[in-house]
């Protein structure tokens, strides 16, 4: 998928993340969280693996966590990039990249 | 050096027969030479001790580079009196090298990192850290590395003189013109004085700050003149907000009822559970809420608690009142009832930390205590628990009463839900050891009960009452699946915290956090 425009998705309430994403060349990742020191490799590598599942090459992403869950941080980054090219409305892709 | 929680002391801190720590009453027996303090003798009669400002009472107390101050937290997160202390020290004296021992250190002293950040304030010794003490001390900013102690430690160490403090500085809700002190009386009232009364007595100098000067005598005195130098009136010695909350409410959170539910069960299954039994709470939610279903029980057996002590607060003073406790004996006070209850309502009376919790003295309260339920941050699979650090590894808590009281009891109970947020409480191996796994008998979560195996007979009791238990190893698994197993934190080599056990041996360290970034692999 192609970041079109800027989009984010989730909140910065507690044991959320909010999650934006930019047009951009090449992943570019920047990453905040609470919980930082015990969990900052894995929202990276749920960050980049969700990227990786919905196609976007080129993006620049800035998480700002407050303690997600995986599956919250997921839902958020494919908001967010559904958002950025206009996909969120209807005919969503459950059970295909969305899982 | 390891210890017997596991834990690797560098061997360069046991130095001056300091060792690591060894197991529970591993002290006993063993004698030790009080301290005592070097005072000044004020024997031509003195009409008032009254002096114009703070600086001027450190002048006369010989306040010099290198001193260390005592402070007590009963004004809690209202507290001026520190602040206006350190800062009339450095700014008006220009005192340097100052050491910080406080029963306690919230974000009400924020501004004494920046004085540790200048490298002016040198060492802390205290209970609680903190806010933005937590924070720099964490990262390395103080000169030495700070010294964690329970509120029974604190009074061991200054007896043993293991800290000698210089000025102790009594925050008074109420003064007489020669420093006869009362927590009761005044503007701001914060209820018992018990943590400061060790340090009066210990300190080469005691300096007594009011906002509210009383006619001679004040009495019954918490601090007494017999110990006071000098006695100075400020406008205001703290927020009355932050002192005292309006009333400690018992929490409607569901999970928290049912938490405390369980606790009550647990406590009712066992042998101690009979008239005349003790029993200490802490604040938190599910902790004091297990006092309203304990109630139930007592009443179901007709049976009445004998005494309880601790830091007090409404729903206690309560049950004093309608004769369902016997005595409550008081250090500390969280909320307006207790405050206004203490030396009024009778039986209800106030202790010193020495007395509360003290593991070298003849016979502390806490060594007579039944039930103890306590709140933990964390809590491994060994039963060690840490209230001291966070999972990220900064430190933001306080032993407080924790280690002493699950020492001193016959049973202790830690009620934590499983998972805050993303962390998980119940883990493999805590941050930090605050209180060693062989002092805590059992964990209640919302996901299960499990007892420590060190404890057979109260498997056996909560067996003949139908509760069902689990492994703590089980709870933890549980925990881990629901938020994932969490890396291990990265530390470099440098100390910035010892925390020492009640008997004054080393019970861990706490290390630098070395922060994971997004670009590093």
């Amino acid at each position: 998928m192609e970041i079109r425009k800027p989009a984010s998705a989730g909140t910065l309430e507690s044991s959320d993340a909010m999650v934006t994403v930019e047009p951009g060349t090449g992943i570019e990742l920047s990453l905040t969280s609470s919980v930082m020191n015990q969990y900052g490799r894995q929202i990276k590598k749920t960050v980049l693996e969700t990227l990786e599942r919905l196609d976007v090459k080129d993006a620049k992403v800035t998480v700002v966590d407050k303690g997600a869950l995986d599956c919250t941080i997921k839902a958020r980054v494919e908001c967010a990039v559904f958002r950025s090219c206009d996909k969120s409305e209807n005919n969503i892709d459950w059970g295909g990249v969305i899982r | 050096m390891k210890n017997a929680v596991g834990r690797d002391i560098p061997d360069y801190l046991l130095t001056n027969g300091k060792e690591v720590y060894q197991g529970k009453n591993y002290m006993d027996g063993k004698y030790i030479t009080k301290a005592s303090p070097k005072t000044r003798r004020y024997e031509k009669p003195q009409e008032s001790k009254v002096v114009a400002t703070i600086a001027d009472a450190l002048r006369q107390c010989n306040c010099k580079d290198g001193c260390t101050f005592s402070f007590h937290h009963h004004l809690r997160n209202g507290d001026y009196v520190a602040n206006m202390v350190i800062a009339a020290a450095v700014e008006e004296l220009g005192i340097k090298d100052i050491t910080v021992a406080a029963t306690s250190l919230g974000s009400a002293h924020d501004v004494i990192a920046d004085y540790i950040e200048q490298g002016i304030v040198t060492g802390i010794q205290t209970s609680g850290i903190r806010g933005r003490i937590g924070d720099v001390v964490s990262a390395g900013k103080l000169k030495t590395p700070a010294i964690i102690r329970s509120h029974g430690g604190r009074p061991r160490a200054i007896e043993a003189g293991e800290v000698h403090i210089d000025i102790a500085v009594i925050a008074a809700p109420t003064s007489d013109c020669v420093g006869n002190c009362r927590g009761i009386g005044g503007k701001h009232n914060c209820g018992s004085m018990g943590y400061a009364m060790m340090d009066a007595k210990y300190a080469d100098y005691v300096i007594v700050v009011t906002d509210d000067l009383v006619e001679f005598p004040n009495m019954p005195a918490s601090v007494k003149a017999i110990d006071v130098d000098a006695v100075v009136v400020v406008d205001s010695i703290g927020d009355p907000k932050k002192i005292a909350s309006a009333a400690a409410r018992i929490s409607e959170n569901p999970r928290d009822l049912m938490m405390a539910e369980n606790v009550a069960k647990v406590i009712a299954s066992t042998p101690y559970f009979k008239d005349g039994f003790s029993f200490q709470t802490g604040v938190g939610g599910p902790s004091l809420a297990a006092n309203l279903f304990l109630e139930k029980y007592m009443d179901e057996r007709n049976i009445k608690m004998g005494w309880a002590i601790g830091g007090i607060c409404g729903p206690m003073v309560e049950m004093l009142k309608k004769g369902k406790v016997g005595k409550v004996i008081d250090v500390q006070d969280f909320d307006l009832d207790a405050v206004n209850s203490i030396n009024q309502t009778p039986n209800h009376f106030e202790m010193s930390a020495s007395q509360y919790a003290n593991p070298a003295n003849k016979g502390a309260f806490v060594n007579k205590l039944d039930f103890v339920v306590l709140a933990a941050l964390e809590i491994d699979t060994d039963f060690n628990v840490n209230v001291l650090t966070g999972s990220d590894g900064v430190l933001r808590g306080a032993p407080g009463g924790h280690p002493d009281t699950a020492a001193g009891s016959k049973c202790c109970v830690i009620v934590t839900p499983l998972t805050r947020g993303r962390m998980a409480t119940v883990c493999e191996h805590v941050v930090t050891v605050t209180t060693p796994g062989d002092c805590v008998d059992v964990l209640v979560t919302d996901y299960g009960i499990a007892v420590n195996p060190l404890r057979p007979d109260l498997i056996e009791c909560l067996d003949n009452a139908g509760i069902p238990h689990v492994s703590i190893e089980s709870l933890k698994e549980k925990a881990y699946s629901l938020v994932g197993r969490p890396d291990d934190l990265q530390w470099e080599d440098k100390v910035v915290a010892i925390l020492e056990a009640r008997d004054g041996t080393i019970l861990d360290v706490v290390r630098k956090i070395k922060p994971y970034t997004v670009d590093q692999e």
